[in-house]
């Protein structure tokens, strides 16, 4: 079932178009991570969601309801913002009930509530805090208890993470899936941190400059780029010019049989290819495409070898442990593993 | 015990604000201080003696009378600018760069006018042969020509004049230094427009509201040219009495204690206020 349809919004700023007839279907109690570079519209799709920004053209329904038109204070959402937006002359519990108090909610049914959610966020008897009494983490996870409140029905979070430091983070984006898989609201992120994006979402939207660029699950967007933005946005890659031909691949003037795992979503002629450098492989400079090693990075976990075949960086995650580890200077062959190799537009 | 602070400038330089303050604060104000308990000379000027005499005539009836109107015409200025200078500040950080630029110049250039040249503008265009009285007549809203000018309105008009832009000056920066997103955040939790500004936008600059209504009211509580320009004599402050009794009759005396008792009113609502106005969150 359906829970939020965007249809062929539009949203122009003067000459610029932030949201270029921007379609999705989002069904209910999936989550959904917007994800793309600074100022690619991600966003303006988000405060068009929630009513803060109106669309030049186009509709949102919400549950099958034409809420365009719907002023934002009666829509009936829960959203966390970037800046958190907590209210600084408010404590703990009021900043959590302040959407129920609005609607005349009594206060010891609010003060239920309140323990209710700060129990869900892991901040039990937290209440009587001020909010500039709280550490970063804290102060997330109340804004997050305060969006979902009412039990909205579309969960909207701007960066949410984005000030907090990587560990916590890592460990916020997992804490954040769990309590929306708990609670199964319909949820959609914004982020410009793709990790963030694979750890959480059931449905990875990347978008640039104001167009829907590839939406799929995590891995399908992972493994099957539609295009050579999303290819270089999510993880890794090393993205080389090629030409395609029928059964063939011609890169860095080498040639590779096409082999069925292989993903083409490209006509045929020049297009790029795209293989992660997971799937390349160290070989003799006979067996593969000549290339010197430029530089060693040993992070423990893997190695990574960044290689020079004419113009072209090309870089290789090798497993730890790997026998006859290359030397800087190194002459050597790269080979990009059969049925990992992507070619896109 | 706290480290002093690295500094390049030695410490006998913090010598100079205290004895500046001395010098032009404390010893003109203890010289008040003994001058309200003087004697007064009906013949000349006063004799140095501890009197209360100067304190017991401002306990009159009369002057207790000046004393509420002074404090009442300030307070209804402060008040006034406040709930003008307030919404129209957060309009105002709500637009444009280059607008807003042109606005706050608009505002500081009416600082530069002489409180002379706005108190006589103000009674010329509220006069009958002068004033807007002419138009209201014209347009039909009056049956004919009338004076706005001395009058109670005429003052508070004048007073909240002066004092708007300072009151706009003092909110400004804490208006636009707001978190826009919090505003925000209010109208998608479900509050209107009206609701997100009084449960949100006022509350979060209280202090700031606070400290521009004091700074109007001290500002206004000091004017002595305009109640006499604008105002009839039942609403001259109390700085214009002082004023009166200093200079037209030779009364220093009692000059002095009117100053004394100006200010112990004047600190004490100071005080009063910024209790009001304080943080609940830092208790």
């Amino acid at each position: 079932m359906t829970e939020l349809k965007i249809e062929r919004v539009r949203k122009q700023f003067g000459s610029f178009t932030a949201l270029d007839d921007v379609s999705l279907d989002i069904p209910h109690g999936k989550f959904v991570c917007l994800l793309g570079p600074s100022g690619c519209g991600k966003t303006t799709l988000l405060r068009v969601i929630a009513g803060l920004e109106a669309p030049s053209a186009g509709r949102i329904l919400v549950g099958g309801e034409d809420q365009t038109q719907v002023p934002t204070h009666k829509r009936d959402m829960g959203m966390v913002f970037q800046s958190l937006a907590l209210f600084p002359h408010l404590d703990v519990a009021d900043n959590i009930t302040y959407p129920l108090a609005i609607r005349g909610v009594d206060k010891a049914t609010r003060r239920k509530r309140a323990e209710d959610l700060l129990e869900l966020v892991r901040l039990p008897g937290m209440g009587a805090r001020r909010v500039h009494q709280l550490s970063g983490g804290q102060r997330q996870r109340v804004a997050i208890a305060r969006g979902l409140a009412i039990n909205p029905k579309v969960f909207l979070l701007d960066e949410p993470l984005s000030a907090l430091d990587a560990s916590l983070r890592e460990h916020m984006q997992i804490e954040l899936r769990q309590i929306q898989q708990r609670l199964g609201v319909t949820t959609v992120v914004v982020t410009h941190d793709q990790k963030e994006a694979l750890t959480m979402a059931d449905l990875v939207i990347v978008m640039k400059d104001g167009v829907i660029q590839q939406a799929g699950a995590p891995m399908e967007i992972y493994h099957n780029p539609a295009n050579a933005i999303v290819a270089d946005f999510i993880g890794t890659t090393n993205l080389m010019p090629c030409t395609l031909e029928a059964g063939a691949i011609s890169a860095l003037g080498h040639r590779f049989e096409i082999d069925p795992r292989d993903r083409i979503n490209a006509p045929q002629g020049a297009a790029q290819l795209s293989v992660r450098p997971e799937h390349v492989a160290l070989v003799t400079p006979e067996a593969g495409i000549p290339a010197e090693v430029t530089f060693l990075r040993d992070l423990g976990e893997s190695l990574h070898v960044i290689a020079q075949v004419g113009d072209h960086e090309i870089t290789a995650h090798l497993p730890p442990g790997t026998a006859n580890r290359p030397a800087q200077g190194d002459r050597i062959g790269l080979s990009f593993r059969a049925g990992e190799r992507v070619v896109v537009a | 015990m706290s480290l002093a602070p690295e500094t390049t400038a030695p410490r006998w330089i913090a010598l100079w604000p205290a004895g500046m303050l001395g010098l032009f604060f404390l010893v003109p104000f203890g010289i008040m201080l003994a001058v309200s308990v003087a004697h007064r000379d009906m013949g000349g000027f006063y004799t140095w003696a501890f009197e209360w005499n100067s304190y017991a005539r401002f306990l009159s009836a009369f002057f207790g009378k000046v004393m509420a109107v002074s404090l009442g015409v300030s307070l209804t200025a402060g008040a006034i600018c406040v709930a003008l200078a307030f919404p129209f500040t957060v309009f105002l950080s709500g637009m444009g760069a280059k607008a807003q630029t042109r606005v706050l110049v608009t505002l500081l250039s009416v600082l530069a006018l002489s409180e002379v040249i706005i108190g006589f503008a103000l009674s010329t265009i509220l006069s009958q042969t002068a004033g807007i009285g002419n138009i209201f007549y014209w347009l039909g809203l009056i049956d004919a020509p009338q004076a706005f000018a001395p009058s109670l309105f005429a003052l508070i008009l004048g007073l909240c004049y002066i004092g708007f832009p300072f009151a706009v000056l003092v909110l400004y920066p804490p208006v636009s230094r707001l978190d826009p997103e919090i505003v925000e955040a209010a109208r998608v939790m479900g509050a209107s427009g009206p609701r997100a500004f009084f449960g949100v936008i006022v509350p979060n600059l209280r202090g700031a509201i606070v400290g521009a209504f004091i700074l109007v009211f001290v500002f206004t509580l000091g004017s002595y040219l305009l109640p006499q320009l604008l105002g009839r004599s039942e609403h001259w402050t109390l700085s214009v009495h002082i004023t009166d009794q200093a200079i037209y009759q030779s009364n220093l005396p009692f000059a002095a204690a009117m100053s004394v008792f100006l200010m112990l009113v004047a600190l004490s609502l100071v005080g009063l206020a910024s209790l009001a106005g304080r943080d609940r969150g830092a208790k």
